[in-house]
């Protein structure tokens, strides 16, 4: 039974670290529909920026955080106003080819700076091990996990429901047209959600290397699992993201516990059916 | 330019009836046959590489069957391995078993592929966007995984085992030179090209590039999407599984990377260098290609991928039809005789 | 809401026996609590030229993708001639005849004007299942899809790629693929649309040309062209039908000019 809530707890842990690493991913592509496979290499750029300053400069784990988080952000931001501005009216495939490019050099870049072999990371004491919680034991890391990522999560939801900017990233993704007769500034609240949604997908970098470790293989393994969080969650929806990364870590840990043999068949065959069901996603537009 | 009342689009004089304008415009052109002579010259000039033809005919097979559903259809396949991949085990367990007579083994082969492509084509033409692109890639990576778990059918990790190919017409063996093989993949690549290029000149291939023209037109002149999409899905996936099949007898193995992704992403790339819907830019890419990483293949694998990404930025922001799209417009005055 | 003057009309047509071309009853259509289409009756006789006008937002587009089968209706029924085809697909209407034409052009980009018709006539022949026989070989659609440009004196650009015709010519252009489909209704979606003045002679003469066997209906803004070609117009707003009649009627009704605010007459 305790093994049961094991990998329940993993699962939703991993969970949570998709989430952070898809949330960004899902809201620009509901709100522009503009497909970006390079996402996870802001994760990527995320993880070794903390990497650095850990192992080089000694900096202790928390405070690699939030410059991971400024890392993605600014990538983000570097790259939409050089490259990506100009192809939000492009097709799909046009898309996909830039961004999967973006990929390649990324990767071949990481590799070519950092080498090739797993990235060590220095979590603090305190986060080692584990802890009891109303007496279920379990790892210290992992909870941390969760609660950075329901603490992001509420910070998201607080801020989509009551300031004006989240007023305006929900109009653009309910109906850019007319959030543009409206008057708000769509290409600038898209610039603004991209950069937040690099931001995140960089602390998500950051957080993810204790668990699932970071080489420069990470922009492309991970891009699979996000690219099934958004499109199993539906584009543009946080609670969508929230509920698609959750049930995919769950789904995940527990095919890899429980049906070894089958690897990553089950993921694969949940999202072909989820999205057979329901194209846009479980909360997507419809 | 509505002066322009001698001469139209094509350069042609309007004393032409349309229906000469049309047989004008599918008219086998010089060029064409000056390319295709040239793919003779490997047996002249490169002798020794002649196993690496092959592979690029292969390749540019391949890469044909993705035009017609990208190019022509509008339809991004992220999975298009997965009836490469079914051609070549076919092909190669047939020859396991015992039977190892390549022409037939390339139909059987051929009609396995095809079976499954028309199956999935009643999942593909249901959907568009991120959806579609979503579901060929996990279709592709389910395939890649069961394959892998069915070890005992595909020699997993290990690749297949045991195929050995018997001579062509009883007298044409599969040697390490590659003659043999090269004059088979030419030949398998000629006439698929050719049946492809018939398919883009009828009405299907006109309705095809209504579809990716404007899809949302076609029902509204009588047209159903949904049944021109699974036809000519079914006909790529025929067509891949020829060319996995011809890998797999020329080479006399079948490793799991036939249904991987990195298979598929390479020949998006290889259409896409070339230059989508003109039916000639898979071939053009995939010589390009290949011949390149043949060059650099001394290079480690990472580098190689820097420069294709760089490419690949570099094809979509400044050259979005490819290198024959690219061509085309540079040389627009020579069209109608030459091409 | 429907007016006198449409009940007598769907009384009239049904007391002659005359079924009409397209008609529909109590078609109803709402996207949660908005609701864009309320209780429509309208019933075409063959051959009419109709004008469907109504201030923007009154439901008219609404109403031609529910009649095309683009949109489901949540009750009521469309029937072409006798029969109910409320629940057909777009494509199935298109082939019993019920066709539109796109308020903004929906063509396509790379075709050639030629091969955009012949795309349509092929689709009605059933000629788009034949993949290994040559397009130019099918002399009779190459034809037809001729002389369907030339009547629309669009002959001279027929080998032009559809993306650099003038905008007038694509708004022909519109017009030509749906007659390609043979159609017995035609539904025009603001044909004249963006048409600038110098351009719009060629249109006026195609929608006069249009076939006398041919029911059509109109969307227009334009006053100049409803009072033109319509024998009778049915004004909407808010999703219903507010009132039918003849030009000359609905020109002197009081409500009509209200809900355009200060006239039915355009300058």
């Amino acid at each position: 039974m305790s093994s049961l809530f094991g990998v329940l707890f993993d699962g939703f842990a991993y969970g949570m670290l998709l989430f952070l690493l898809s949330v960004g991913l899902s809201v620009t592509l509901g709100m522009m529909n503009f497909v970006n496979l390079a996402h996870c290499s802001f994760a990527m750029i995320g993880g070794y920026a903390a990497v650095t300053l850990m192992n080089e400069w000694g900096w202790p784990f928390l405070v690699t955080l939030p410059i991971a988080f400024l890392a993605g952000g600014v990538a983000s931001i570097v790259l939409e106003r050089v490259l990506y501005r100009h192809l939000y009216r492009a097709t799909d495939l046009d898309q996909c080819l830039l961004t999967i490019g973006i990929v390649f050099v990324s990767v071949a870049a990481a590799a070519y700076l950092f080498g090739t072999t797993q990235q060590p990371v220095n979590t603090p004491q305190w986060l080692r091990g584990s802890v009891t919680v109303l007496g279920v034991t379990v790892g210290a890391y992992r909870l941390f996990l969760i609660v950075v990522a329901l603490v992001v999560s509420a910070i998201l939801v607080a801020a989509l429901e009551y300031t004006r900017f989240g007023a305006q990233v929900r109009a653009a993704v309910d109906n850019q047209r007319m959030a543009r007769g409206l008057g708000i500034d769509v290409d600038r609240v898209f610039a603004t959600t991209f950069a937040l949604g690099g931001g995140l997908a960089g602390l998500g970098g950051a957080l993810a290397i204790e668990i699932i470790g970071l080489d420069p293989a990470f922009a492309f393994t991970y891009l699979i699992y996000v690219l099934i969080v958004v499109s199993v969650g539906g584009l543009g929806s946080i609670g969508g993201s929230f509920a698609a990364a959750a049930v995919i870590g769950i789904s995940d840990m527990a095919g890899k516990y429980y049906f070894p043999e089958l690897g990553a068949f089950l993921i694969y065959l949940v999202m072909v059916g989820i999205l057979m069901w329901r194209p846009a996603g479980l909360f997507g537009k419809r | 330019m509505s002066t322009l009342g001698t001469l139209d689009a094509r350069g042609t004089p309007a004393a032409a009836t349309p229906q000469q304008v049309l047989a004008d415009g599918i008219r086998w052109k010089r060029l064409e046959i000056i390319f295709w002579l040239c793919l003779l010259l490997p047996f002249v000039l490169t002798p020794s590489y002649l196993s690496l033809a092959s592979q690029i005919a292969i390749t540019a097979l391949f890469a044909v069957s993705l035009d017609l559903i990208l190019g022509y259809a509008g339809i991004v396949s992220l999975g298009h391995a997965a009836y490469f991949g079914l051609g070549a085990y076919a092909a190669g367990l047939l020859a396991k078993w015992g039977w190892g007579e390549p022409l037939t083994g390339l139909v059987i082969a051929a009609a396995v592929a095809g079976v499954f492509g028309y199956a999935t084509s009643f999942i593909i033409s249901r959907f568009r966007h991120l959806a579609l692109i979503m579901i060929t890639l996990g279709l592709g990576l389910l395939l890649h995984e069961a394959a892998n778990s069915a070890s005992g059918l595909t020699g997993g990790a290990d690749g297949l085992q045991g195929v050995k190919m018997w001579p062509i017409f009883g007298a044409f063996k599969f040697d390490l030179f590659g003659t043999t093989a090269y004059v088979y993949s030419l030949v398998v690549l000629f006439l698929t090209v050719l049946v492809a290029r018939r398919i883009i000149h009828s009405p299907f291939g006109l309705s095809l590039r209504g579809i990716r023209e404007n899809a949302i037109r076609m029902p509204a002149i009588g047209a159903s999407n949904d049944a021109h999409i699974r036809k000519i899905y079914t006909i790529a996936a025929v067509m891949a599984g020829v060319a996995g099949a011809l890998l797999a007898q020329t080479t006399e193995t079948v490793s799991l990377e036939v249904l991987s992704f990195q298979r598929s992403a390479d020949v998006l790339v290889i259409l896409i260098l070339g230059g989508a819907g003109r039916l000639y830019g898979g071939i053009i890419g995939a010589i390009i290609y290949m011949v390149a990483r043949d060059q650099f293949s001394g290079i480690n694998p990472q580098y190689w991928y820097f420069w294709i990404g760089l490419l690949l930025v570099a094809v979509v922001m400044f050259l979005p039809n490819g290198i024959l799209g690219g061509l085309a417009r540079l040389t627009r005055s020579w069209r109608g005789k030459w091409w | 809401m429907v007016s006198d003057a449409a009940a007598s009309n769907v009384a009239a047509g049904k007391a002659q026996g005359a079924i009409a071309a397209l008609s529909t009853r109590a078609l109803a259509k709402n996207f949660g609590s908005l609701v864009v289409a309320s209780d429509i009756e309208i019933a075409l006789p063959q051959g009419a030229r109709y004008a469907l006008i109504g201030p923007n937002g009154a439901g008219k587009t609404t109403l031609i993708n529910l009649l095309t089968g683009m949109l489901r209706p949540d009750g009521g029924q469309v029937l072409l001639g006798d029969e109910d085809i409320t629940t057909l697909d777009p494509q199935a209407r298109v082939r019993k005849g019920l066709v539109r034409t796109f308020q903004i052009n929906t063509l396509f980009p790379q075709l050639t004007a030629l091969e955009a018709v012949l795309l349509a006539v092929s689709e009605r022949k059933r000629y788009s299942g034949h993949w290994l026989r040559k397009l130019p070989a099918h002399g009779d659609a190459i034809d037809e899809a001729y002389a369907i440009l030339d009547s629309l004196r669009l002959g001279p650009v027929c080998h032009r790629l559809t993306r650099e015709l003038a905008y007038g010519q694509q708004r022909l252009l519109e017009i030509a693929l749906a007659l390609a489909t043979k159609p017995r209704v035609l539904l025009l979606d603001e044909p004249a649309a963006g048409v600038p003045r110098t351009e719009s002679a060629e249109l006026f003469t195609a929608i006069s040309g249009l076939s006398q066997e041919l029911t059509v209906l109109f969307i227009e803004h334009d006053m100049n062209i409803v009072f033109r070609f319509a024998t009778r117009i049915i004004v909407m707003v808010g999703g219903r039908i507010l009132t039918e009649g003849t030009p000359q009627q609905i020109a002197n009704d009081a409500r009509v000019r209200e809900v355009y605010l200060g006239g039915a007459h355009r300058g």
